[in-house]
């Protein structure tokens, strides 16, 4: 009884780890990990890419074995061996990626998995009142019977939310949840989060935005290289030490950058349309231009064009319409290479910037490899090509320093030097950037920014395309924002703040507000 | 330097196949061991069959020769993304190239009649190769599906030219007529007699130093120049290619050209080097265990090298242990060919993971 009592008045916490750790081969994701979740509280874990947030994550949620250690739920031990049985321990799980089927409608969706019999029809009836009645008491509010494929992603976020909660999850776990928001759906989602901090339940955050940490969670766990390096209240801590917690050294969040003193145009966009492979008009006539001395940031959610503008500028994709003119000149079409002059950090840097198995040397001289410097009529100058590399390992402190490694065996951050290195030393005229620090730890984020802002002062146009709002505002001297295809708002970096900008990405313009 | 997934070389390159062709030979054991055979006194046959005396030897490197060929095929367009099944078509037609050439411009030295069929039976085999790399830069078509039809077409082909056009006039065999002698390759054992080697009467000729002369061009090709850069470029990611400015349609039918060529130069092997007339047939398969030999061989020359080596000793040994064990059949010989097959290719990842964790945990330990 006196047990019982007790218990009350200290509640077991939601979530417990205690010394948990998991190896991949030679990889120590997880190192002797203890962790506390409180019950009823917004919890951030922050990191870097590869601390093992989401290791830990898939641990609690059953995907991986850890190799050591014990999680317990609500007080217990509780052996979590597949989903199912975290799903059965009242945890849910909203992932990066979404586990929804387009073709369905939201109620299918949320039926999927626990159909409970062999008709629907029970089950449809049983989850429809059940989702009313979240609904009700979480203002989740969702059209039982859209089709998940055309809501809007914030929307689409909440139909995972709801499928969590309409399986009886007390702990929620968010993955990266705002990555494909835009600022202000994360501002709703964090909303909702807060009602359901309210209603008891107990949510757990992964994030590397220090922003979203600062703003919604009650405590945070910051993880460093596999091990739990800190624990604070949110109220009691600052983003500069998060920062300096996640990287273990005093970093700068911000790039020192003076006013631009814009020169000549480099770029000009005229009319542009661009067609995707589907045959979908994904950029439908766009113009501006950029010039030398300043950077150009292109602000908006993810798929709303900036990524098909950037690879029609680039030469990788033909326009069906319009020109780009590059120093007065027009541009090269795609068969024949990438024009002079022009600099390209793509966004996708393991699909196209790099070559994942190739060495970094071979890696080094990628779209640049018919210079007279790295090869002769036939052979390659391999030696030459080597040093070269080395030379760039060493002056953009790439690690390891090893020329013959292959890309993939490189960190994120460190593989986007290697392409930032190439991009950079050939010494374009215009560069172009897209996501240049997405999956990049905090380290080489600051280091690229300050050799972007560096290019820039050295006289250089740059077009920079992100979907971190923070990154635009710290490096764009005039934004641009992207909504369904077209630019729909041009802001200047000194007038910028990130509501207006949060209002332009969601299509919505000054004329309509 | 170590490989992608943190292999030292000569684990990749030696131990693990190594590993994978004592397993196939094992479990090939247990096969013998159920037919009722003595499985030791068959390897011991079939070392002998294939080493044991000069004439065995000349046969194994003339099977070797056909190997490094064809696996070399393989491996090129494997470099390009691209899975060529052809080697076999493609060799045919290589045959038909060189034959076209002793054929029809006769008699003429042999320091003009040799290169100028060997450069007949690369054209050929690879101008076959080129409709599927076209079809594929162009349409999209998959190359495996392409070759395979192309082998179909081939053997058509040409068991109708040499059945009704380039047969022998006034015989009922299907085959051409000798080949003025001028394009006859020389042979390995006068040559090798002088130095105490005796190859007996077998067929391995010049072709072997051709053969091998094509793995070192091919490493060189491959590593060191500016179009084997872009073709690896190619063949690891296209998306990448386009980025670098690299056309991915004139690099395939580059290698899809290459890799035909090579398949073709088979002929001259078995046509120039050994039969001296074109004949139905003469491909043998080869082709197809080119595949193999570029699978075990990782797609490396040195690689292939020693698995044409392996398959080629495989080959004369095995008839002999077909001749010398009446309850062996030919077949045996493939039934193991298959096991190593087996075992270097698709299941070559049952010890990688192992090895990996024991080659690992020194490293983890400090």
């Amino acid at each position: 009884m006196s047990a019982r009592g007790q218990a009350r008045l200290v509640p077991a916490p939601a979530i417990e780890l205690r010394g948990i750790s998991k190896r991949f081969g030679p990889v120590v994701a997880n190192d002797r990990v203890d962790l506390v979740i409180e019950a009823g509280t917004i919890h951030g874990i922050v990191g870097e890419n590869g601390a093992g947030k989401t290791t830990l994550m898939n641990i609690v949620y059953g995907y991986y074995q850890a190799d050591e250690g014990t999680v317990l739920v609500e007080g217990r031990p509780c052996p979590i061996a597949r989903p199912v049985d975290a799903i059965r321990a009242g945890i849910g799980m909203v992932h990066q990626h979404f586990m929804l089927v387009g073709a369905f409608t939201v109620l299918e969706n949320i039926l999927l998995g626990a159909e409970g019999g062999m008709t629907l029809r029970d089950g449809l009836r049983r989850m429809r009142a059940e989702l009313g009645r979240l609904a009700r008491e979480h203002g989740l509010e969702v059209d039982p019977d859209a089709r998940v494929e055309d809501l809007p992603v914030g929307v689409q976020q909440r139909v995972e939310i709801l499928k969590a909660l309409c399986r009886g999850a007390r702990i929620l776990i968010l993955d990266e949840p705002t990555g494909v928001l835009t600022p202000q759906e994360a501002d709703e989602l964090f909303r909702i989060l807060r009602v359901l901090r309210a209603q008891r339940r107990t949510i757990v955050l992964i994030t590397h935005k220090l922003r979203e940490i600062m703003a919604v969670t009650d405590r945070v766990s910051v993880m460093r290289g596999g091990r739990m390096v800190a624990h604070r209240a949110t109220a009691e801590t600052s983003r500069e030490e998060l920062a300096e917690l996640m990287v273990g050294r005093r970093v700068q969040l911000r790039p020192d950058k003076r006013a631009a003193r814009p020169g000549r145009t480099v770029l000009e966009v005229r009319d542009l349309e661009v067609i995707d492979d589907r045959g979908v008009r994904r950029v439908k006539g766009v113009s501006f231009e950029a010039r030398a001395g300043e950077i150009v940031g292109i602000a908006g959610v993810a798929g709303n064009g900036q990524s098909e503008l950037l690879e029609a500028i680039a030469g990788i994709r033909a326009p069906s319409r319009g020109e780009v003119r590059l120093s007065g000149r027009a541009s090269p079409r795609s068969a024949e290479g990438r024009p002079g002059g022009l600099g390209h950090v793509p966004e996708d840097r393991l699909r196209m910037g790099l070559v994942a198995t190739m060495a970094a040397a071979e890696n080094a001289i990628l779209g640049y490899h018919r210079r007279p410097a790295y090869s002769a009529r036939f052979l390659l100058r391999r030696r030459y090509i080597h040093a070269t590399c080395a030379g760039w390992l060493e002056r953009y402190d790439i690690r390891p320093r090893a020329p013959t490694l292959p890309a993939i065996a490189f960190s994120g951050g460190n593989q986007q030097k290697l392409v930032v290195a190439r991009e950079l030393e050939h010494d374009p005229d215009l560069l172009l950037v897209g996501q240049p620090t997405r999956g990049v730890d905090i380290g080489a984020i600051e280091f690229i920014h300050a050799r972007l802002v560096a290019l820039r002062d050295s006289g250089k146009a740059l077009l920079l395309v992100s979907v971190e709002l923070d990154e635009i505002l710290a490096l764009a001297d005039r934004i641009l924002v992207m909504f369904d295809g077209r630019i729909v708002g041009e802001v200047a970096a000194e007038e910028a703040d990130e509501r207006r900008i949060g209002l332009l990405m969601a299509g919505i313009t000054a004329e309509a507000a | 330097m170590r490989t992608v997934r943190g292999l030292p070389l000569w684990v990749e390159l030696v131990l693990l196949p190594g590993l994978n062709l004592l397993a196939a030979l094992l479990v090939a054991g247990l096969v013998v061991v159920l037919v009722g055979e003595d499985p030791i006194a068959a390897v011991a046959l079939l070392l002998y069959g294939a080493f044991g005396y000069g004439e065995a030897v000349g046969y194994t490197l003339f099977y070797t020769t056909n190997f490094v060929f064809t696996g070399l095929a393989v491996a090129l367009a494997f470099h390009a993304g691209h899975f060529n099944i052809g080697g076999e078509g493609q060799a045919y037609l290589g045959g038909l190239g060189l034959a076209l050439v002793a054929l029809n411009l006769g008699d003429l030295p042999g320091a003009v009649a040799v290169p100028l069929a060997v450069a007949g039976a690369a054209l050929f085999g690879g101008a076959w190769a080129v409709v599927p790399g076209w079809l594929y830069a162009r349409r999209g078509s998959h190359v495996v599906i392409t070759t395979i039809m192309m082998n179909f077409l081939a053997s058509a082909l040409m068991t109708y030219l040499v059945v009704n056009v380039l047969i022998k006039p006034g015989q009922q065999i299907p085959e051409t007529d000798i080949f003025a002698e001028a394009y006859w390759l020389l042979p390995l054992a006068p040559l090798l007699a002088p130095f105490g080697i005796d190859l007996g009467r077998s067929p391995a000729n010049l072709s072997l130093l051709l053969a091998l002369a094509c793995s070192v061009a091919f490493a060189i090709f491959v590593w060191q120049s500016r179009p084997g850069y872009e073709l690896r470029v190619v063949g690891r990611s296209e998306p990448a290619a386009i980025y670098a400015g690299i056309a991915p349609a004139r690099v395939t039918i580059l290698a899809m050209t290459l890799s035909g060529a090579l398949a073709g130069l088979l002929a001259v092997n078995e046509i120039l080097g050994s039969q001296h007339r074109l004949v139905l047939g003469f491909t043998g398969g080869y082709g197809f265990v080119g595949i193999a030999v570029a699978l075990m061989g990782r797609n490396h020359p040195v690689g292939i090298v020693l698995a044409a080596l392996l398959f080629g000793a495989l080959y004369q040994g095995g008839s002999e242990l077909a001749f010398d064990m009446p309850k062996i059949s030919r077949d045996m010989v493939v039934v193991i060919q298959g096991l190593i097959i087996l075992f270097a290719g698709a299941l070559e990842h049952m010890f990688r993971t192992p090895l990996e964790t024991l080659l690992a945990r020194p490293a983890t330990g400090h």
